[in-house]
């Protein structure tokens, strides 16, 4: 064993320290085990910095919105009553990858968050396809600090309320601006404002109040291009009414697209959650142990990370107090911790259920599908039995025609595949969203809307549905008519939101 | 490599715009609740502002998902009893996975509670009462005046002279005066003492002279040193107020009336808290009699009978006398009823106020809560109507919103109320 020369003892942390341990991090993550990241940027922030850095989605920077007040308020509240402590760190997708460190946090949680946020994550981030082929990093803060001074002159320019209103009906479509097949091209922040200053220009040149008098005939054809027919069914809705939606106005549809292109930003961190933080906190753990067989930390050190540890990870049974559904840190962490296992360690169930890596290098293994999974296919492809009896799963199902709900499958051999299909759907997006898809819109007669729901196993819309339909028809400005449709295609029910 | 930086000096508090927007937003609901709040408050505690609770449904965001119905199967952990095949109850109103999707967090079904800081909460108090900034007027006039120190100045009474400062003056002015020749005078000395004995001692002579005139000629005290202890007159309130709430309780004073006084005494309460370091209260109810009580008994006990006015007068001439001497106390009485007196009552009463309380109080007021017809005086109002002292005033209020004019109304001066 190597003689123990700690970097620092105690809680305390200062700058100097926080360099040696980030410079002895890295030399593990990068150095030993490959990790590729963007630089870092650590930030050192109070407490109250981190309630506003919550308040508005875990952004540096964001357009002003009452949401985020009430998110702020949600969260004061929450930690001044100390039901909840806040989060050690936030971290943001971007080149460089920002980190946030509260100046609370000790030293041994100081290290253990650089090893999480700064190295866990931030490989992620530049590794994981789909951060790769949806999130500009380089971009994100600009693109942030342009939303915000936009909305501010479109508030000043049009009156807060109105743009309040638009924002409000943007919000509740949001899970609908994602484009999911295919990534649009990405502006950067130069040809984002020059063509913004375009459109501003062209705006100024048509305004004059001579035109204004002309007969409404005349104007035919002006103003946003009135898309033909559509095509192919659209299920992006934000995108289609930024593009397509008759009566919005020029700034209006430029919220649209901010609020789309933040939903698409934040599209595949909803899509790898589980991965995510299963590999920070797979590589924290490893990270610091490491360290700890280096002799760079002491016992004192690993007793508080590993305490801490622990919390993150805790997975409470479905019939317990305060369980809040899966714990993505127990379920990744979990998952990969067992396929370094099966690499390393593989038993004959492990060597028949996943042939192609059982003993093989684990490092490889890992990196692999970090890469090129997302939380749905790395569960189908991943879940092993042996974790599918460490967590006890069970799959229930709900069946509209039965009177009760029925064990489905539990843990054990029959029903480890059917458990992981199951548990592999309840992370596919379909599972989570209703889909939604314009399929139509009547162009040369009233102009109204046909939006298809299509139903997914028979399961309605909650009841949230009418406000939300109603604020896509204020977008549209005319009729919007909602049809639900069933796996056939046959149309079960319409409902009409008629424009006032 | 990584860069790290301290941003703890950055901006804080970024998110106060946004909160801001949201109390706007949900402004009915939260002074719904305020008013709620005042309702339960005590009068003096009303200032005090305090949480907020909203029901978590009117301040959901809207999200599509999936509602109950159709098929579904979920996956849990945890499980350590069932096995496949097993059928288990549908728990009461299926719910669905609520929580599923990251947005709300934590935000549960609990209801939505906040804390509103004491100017948000007295701004939307008064909101309630249509209030749009706190009165400027003044409630009676201030009499009192009291010297107060106001540094010092070039003139003065001899009895008010600062011998400390007009010597410091005198000696500032000597310095200043002098320096320059005695600095001179050194000089020569210096030289003299050097060279004792030389030649053209007649020069020095002479200007030693003219230098020695010169300190001399400039006076020990002048009249521009002069330093008076400067005193100004500035209006002083009395410290101390007391307040009597008298009202009627008879039975037509029901649960609307009374909070319609409530809302008259807390804003007058206000009022001289802002005027006076202290302020009491004296709750004094009446029927057929009359008898001081608390505030809760005030408010809510139901206690019934015949009407007497004047028995609550008397109560209050009483207690003044036994507790609040009128010249340490400033006295302000308002009386709440809906005016149904009987027989020679009214007139009594008017007789009394005007010649035994009148006299004591600053001011006066007389609030009529009753729906009847704008036309039609109730007989105490009638009698009432005949008073006349520029510190009295009545007034009809009959709904929440006519509070707050009503109390404007009623306390504006007379100069005040040609501005406005």
């Amino acid at each position: 064993m190597t003689k123990r020369e700690p970097l620092s003892q105690g809680p305390d942390w200062n700058f100097e320290l926080l360099d040696r341990y980030d410079q002895a991090i890295k030399e593990i993550a990068v150095d030993e085990f490959g990790l590729d990241c963007y630089p870092n940027q650590i930030e050192i922030i109070a407490s109250e910095q981190m309630l506003d850095a919550y308040a508005s989605v875990g952004m540096p920077i964001s357009y002003p919105h009452w949401s985020f007040g009430k998110q702020f308020i949600i969260q004061e509240e929450q930690y001044r009553k100390g039901a909840q402590g806040l989060a050690y760190e936030i971290v943001i997708n971007s080149d460089p990858c920002i980190s946030y460190l509260m100046e609370e946090n000790s030293m041994p949680l100081q290290g253990l968050v650089i090893a999480h946020a700064c190295y866990g994550h931030n490989s992620f981030f530049k590794g994981n396809y789909l951060f790769r082929q949806w999130t500009s990093a380089d971009s994100i803060v600009d693109y942030l600090v342009f939303a915000k001074n936009y909305v501010r002159r479109c508030e000043e320019r049009y009156g807060v309320e109105a743009v309040e209103d638009m924002f409000d009906a943007c919000h509740a479509l949001r899970d609908f601006g994602v484009s999911r097949y295919h990534r649009p091209p990405q502006l950067s922040i130069a040809e984002e404002l020059a063509r913004q200053r375009e459109r501003d220009e062209y705006e100024w040149q048509r305004h004059d109040e001579i035109w204004s008098t002309v007969p409404k005939a005349s104007t035919k054809g002006k103003g946003p291009k009135a898309a033909g027919s559509v095509e192919e069914s659209q299920e992006n809705l934000l995108y289609f009414l930024e593009k397509c939606s008759p009566k919005l106005a020029g700034w209006q549809r430029e919220i649209i697209r901010i609020v789309r292109k933040m939903g698409q930003y934040f599209y595949p961190q909803g899509q790898t959650k589980v991965m995510n933080e299963g590999w920070a906190t797979f590589w924290h753990y490893t990270i610091l142990n490491r360290m700890y067989d280096k002799g760079l930390v002491d016992d004192g050190f690993m007793i508080e990370v590993l305490a801490s540890h622990s919390n993150v990870i805790a997975q409470r049974g479905f019939d317990e107090r305060g369980y809040g559904g899966f714990n993505p840190y127990a379920l990744g962490f979990a998952m990969f911790m067992d396929i370094k296992r099966i690499c390393e360690d593989p038993t004959d169930e492990d060597r028949h259920w996943f042939p192609d890596i059982a003993g093989t290098p684990w490092l490889p293994v890992l990196d692999f599908a970090m890469r090129n999974y997302k939380d749905e296919s790395f569960i189908r492809q991943y879940l092993s039995p042996r974790l599918i009896r460490h967590f006890h799963l069970f799959a229930l199902s709900d069946h509209e025609g039965k009177e009760y709900l029925e064990v489905d499958s539990i843990h054990n051999e029959a029903g480890y595949r059917r458990v992981r299909q199951l548990l592999s759907d309840q992370y596919n997006r379909d599972g989570q969203l209703p889909d939604l898809q314009i399929t139509g819109f009547d162009q040369d007669g009233d102009r109204t809307l046909t939006v298809q729901h299509r139903m997914h196993r028979n399961r309605p819309l909650s009841g949230d549905a009418d406000v939300v339909l109603n604020h896509l028809r204020r977008l549209w400005g005319f009729d919007v008519r909602l049809e639900s449709v069933n796996q056939d295609g046959e149309v079960l029910a319409e409902q009409m939101y008629e424009a006032s | 490599m990584s860069i790290i930086i301290d941003r703890r000096l950055n901006d804080r508090n970024k998110n106060a715009a946004n909160r801001a927007r949201f109390m706007r937003r949900y402004k009915a609901q939260i002074k719904h609740a305020v008013s709620d709040m005042v309702a339960e408050r005590s009068i003096k505690d009303v200032e005090s502002g305090g949480k907020v609770k909203l029901p978590a449904r009117d301040v959901s965001e809207p999200h599509l998902h999936h509602g109950a119905g159709g098929d579904r199967e979920m996956v849990l952990p945890g499980n350590r009893e069932f096995n496949a095949g097993d059928r288990l109850k549908r728990p009461e109103q299926g719910g669905g996975k609520g929580k599923g999707d990251g947005e709300g967090g934590g935000e549960g079904e609990d209801d939505f509670t906040f804390a509103l800081s004491r100017e948000e909460f007295m701004s939307l108090f008064f909101d309630d009462l249509e209030l749009p900034h706190l009165v400027r007027t003044q409630v009676g006039d201030i009499k009192e005046v009291k010297p107060q120190r106001a540094g010092y100045s070039s003139q003065g009474s001899p009895t008010n002279l600062s011998i400390v400062r007009t010597m410091r003056q005198a000696l500032g002015r000597r310095i200043a005066l002098q320096s320059g020749a005695k600095r001179r005078l050194a000089e020569i000395e210096a030289l003299q003492a050097d060279s004792a004995g030389a030649e053209d001692d007649e020069v020095d002579e002479a200007e030693l002279d003219l230098l020695r005139q010169r300190i001399k000629r400039v006076p020990f005290l002048d009249d521009i040193d002069l330093r008076f202890r400067n005193r100004i007159m500035v209006p002083k309130p009395m410290s101390q107020a007391v307040m009597f709430c008298l009202m009627d309780v008879s039975a037509s004073m029901d649960e609307h009336r009374k909070d319609l006084a409530k809302r008259f005494y807390i804003l007058l309460h206000l009022f001289l808290s802002r005027k006076y370091e202290r302020v009491e209260i004296v709750f004094i109810r009446h029927t057929d009699n009359a008898d001081e009580v608390d505030e809760q008994t005030f408010f809510n006990d139901r206690k019934t009978g015949g009407t007497v006015v004047l028995s609550a007068l008397e109560l209050m001439r009483e207690i003044i006398e036994a507790r609040y001497p009128s010249e340490q106390w400033n006295i302000y009485g308002a009386q709440a009823s809906d005016g149904d007196a009987f027989g020679a009552d009214p007139e009594r009463s008017r007789g009394f106020l005007e010649k035994h309380l009148l006299p004591l109080v600053r001011h006066y007021a007389y609030i009529e809560v009753n729906d009847r017809e704008m036309s039609r005086l109730s007989t105490l109002a009638s009698t009432y109507q005949r008073v006349e002292a520029p510190h009295f005033s009545m007034v009809t209020v009959r709904e929440h919103r006519d509070i707050y004019p009503v109390f404007r109304e009623l306390f504006t001066t007379d100069d005040a109320r040609t501005v406005t």
